[in-house]
């Protein structure tokens, strides 16, 4: 690690901390400069003046709106995430369980379309302008110019109308044994990584197109090596970089994604509490989700950066 | 640059291929349709014309009818209008933005374009889908709050390639010759920068139009976009979402919708007349 990278690593990670900021300010104001009264709205309509004017200044919300800002960043960043309107429960407990849910979805999915992608983008790169290169292309754009909710629908239809492989709806509140599990996460895990997959298989054959039109890949076609070794020995070790970046940014779909699936096939998950709380409009605890939702998409960004950068040969010794 | 331009205007012209031809007539059916649907439906949209709901397809309803036997032909026609309408003002104020600051930006330079490329990277780094979410549910859903929370999602992402574009014309001799001549910012934009990024410009606009026609399916799909009793595709998804379990007609036929309008834009920009696509490589 030289000063070069340390200071790329320092600018990024200070992007993104402004990011962060802009985002929370953008998510505060959004759902906090709306018409209404919360403390009445909570107290009802019988409710005394003296009431709601206790529960107004419990609630800071006689003060200026950047000074409740402050707090609620403030409470944000000690864990406070303040109390649900809907059920007077702790945000931070509601969050907590449909977090780990979320979180499995996601990773049961990155761990099926991650090695399914770079293989179809990979090979698709290699026999570039091939009947096979074609049709992957042509499977990678009509999946991306498809909306989400079309591919869980057409999952469905497949795997749960005509072939009566899986069940259309998965409730993951009994589960017991592997083979429930599996069934159980079958569809929301093949629509998303039908979705992720596709924008992965597309970057990723960008990345090592870009590295087989380089000079050096030139140079090893010029001197006989075959196309095999060219792809795995040369263009390879070099688009490794590119790729993982390409993933990192692929898999920040997954949060689009993740939103309409959980809708769609009822998975408890922190994207299903959310829509479940616009429809209450229930604002701390959308605040919340928004949040973790931002944090995880920058999170993504982050990682797809800094690999970026250290996968840059020529910052690594100078 | 002009006299290669418009030499190669003589030698390929405007001339398309197959591909994106078809994408052409398919996204000019929809057009069609978006302007004519109250005189081309079959049957009123709201009207029950059906005792049997999710009916099959028939000489009678072709697209079958939907979850209270309303015809199916008609709603997804009519639901051209919203999602077209919709998708075209949004995309269009989110460029006529994002293409006039970049270009502002651009040729201005400084502190100017430093504070805003930072600024609207923040905004860009917004997950659109759980915006459209957050904002729906603090100020409800009605067509402006979509076209403008739309807009403001997208026009950051047209602002940074329209930038990068007229970065690079801004450094070329004739817009040089042309601040020599002592023409002003106005002048430069319009005459020099514009017309130079002009084709990207269109392609980009294209693919954005694609991406806010998937978000506004997906915020009425989670119903929170085109409110009942008018409806978009994404909605008239949402609704009978019921029938999916028996595959009627009323469930797909919408999606199919999208995804014709959707993959078509994606066939017309990939094949565009080599005259635009020239200048967007």
């Amino acid at each position: 690690m030289n000063a070069l990278i340390a200071r790329l690593v320092a600018k990024r990670l200070g992007i993104m901390l402004i990011s962060l900021l802009v985002v929370a300010f953008a998510v505060f104001f959004a759902t906090e400069l709306l018409p209404g009264d919360v403390a009445q709205i909570l107290l009802g309509q019988a409710a005394t003046p003296e009431a709601v004017a206790g529960l107004r200044k419990s609630m800071h919300l006689d003060q200026p709106a950047f000074l409740r800002f402050l707090y609620w960043l403030g409470g944000l960043l000690t864990g406070d995430l303040g109390r649900s309107y809907a059920n007077n429960r702790e945000v931070a407990d509601l969050i907590a369980g449909r977090l780990a849910n979320s979180l499995e979805l996601a990773f049961v999915t990155t761990l099926f379309s991650v090695p399914i992608a770079l293989t179809l983008g990979i090979t698709a790169a290699m026999f570039r302008g091939s009947t096979y290169d074609r049709l992957v292309l042509v499977f990678t754009v009509s999946v991306i110019s498809i909306p989400e909710f079309m591919v869980a629908t057409l999952a469905v239809m497949i795997f749960a109308v005509y072939l009566k492989w899986l069940p259309a709806l998965s409730v993951a509140s009994d589960v017991e044994g592997l083979g429930e599990l599996l069934r159980i996460y079958a569809m929301p895990v093949i629509t998303l990584s039908f979705v992720v997959s596709a924008q992965m298989i597309r970057m990723t054959r960008a990345a090592v197109i870009d590295t087989l039109d380089t000079a050096y890949v030139e140079m090893a076609l010029l001197k006989g090596a075959s196309r095999r070794r060219i792809v795995l020995r040369h263009a390879l070790p070099n688009a490794l970089g590119p790729i993982v970046n390409a993933m990192a940014l692929s898999l920040s779909y997954l949060l689009g994604g993740v939103i309409i699936v959980e809708t769609i096939f009822n998975y408890p998950g922190v994207a299903k509490l959310m829509v479940d709380a616009v429809s209450t409009r229930d604002l701390p605890l959308i605040q919340s989700c928004a949040m973790i939702f931002c944090v995880s998409y920058l999170l993504l960004i982050l990682i797809a950066d800094l690999v970026a950068i250290m996968a840059n040969p020529r910052l690594r010794n100078q | 640059m002009t006299t290669t331009a418009s030499a190669r205007k003589g030698r390929f012209g405007w001339h398309m291929n197959a591909v994106g031809i078809i994408g052409a007539a398919i996204i000019l059916f929809w057009m069609v349709v978006a302007i004519a649907a109250p005189w081309i439906s079959p049957y009123p949209v709201g009207q029950i014309v059906d005792f049997d709901y999710y009916g099959p397809m028939s000489a009678q309803f072709w697209l079958g009818t939907d979850y209270l036997g309303r015809d199916m032909l008609s709603r997804v026609l009519m639901g051209a209008r919203y999602t077209v309408g919709i998708s075209l003002a949004a995309v269009a104020i989110a460029c006529f933005v994002g293409v006039t600051l970049g270009m502002i930006a651009a040729v201005v330079g400084g502190w100017f374009d430093a504070i805003l490329s930072r600024f609207l990277d923040a905004l860009n780094s917004l997950p659109s889908l759980m915006f459209g979410l957050v904002v729906v549910a603090a100020v409800g859903s009605s067509m402006t709050v979509l076209v403008l929370t739309i807009a403001v999602l997208y026009a950051p992402g047209s602002y940074r390639f329209a930038r990068a574009l007229a970065v690079n014309v801004n450094a070329m001799d004739f817009v040089t010759v042309a601040r020599a001549r002592g023409e002003g910012t106005i002048y430069t934009i319009r005459e020099e920068i514009f017309p130079n990024i002009i084709g990207p410009v269109l392609a980009d606009f294209g693919l954005r139009f694609v991406f806010i026609v998937l978000l506004l399916s997906g915020l009425s799909f989670l119903g929170l976009g085109v409110q009942p009793p008018n409806a978009d595709w994404g909605a008239l998804v949402r609704e009978n979402i019921g029938g999916l379990s028996f595959g009627a007609p009323a469930v797909i036929m919408p999606s199919i919708a999208i995804a014709s309008l959707t993959i078509s834009v994606n066939m017309l920009i990939d094949n565009l007349p080599r005259r635009i696509r020239d200048r967007s490589e």
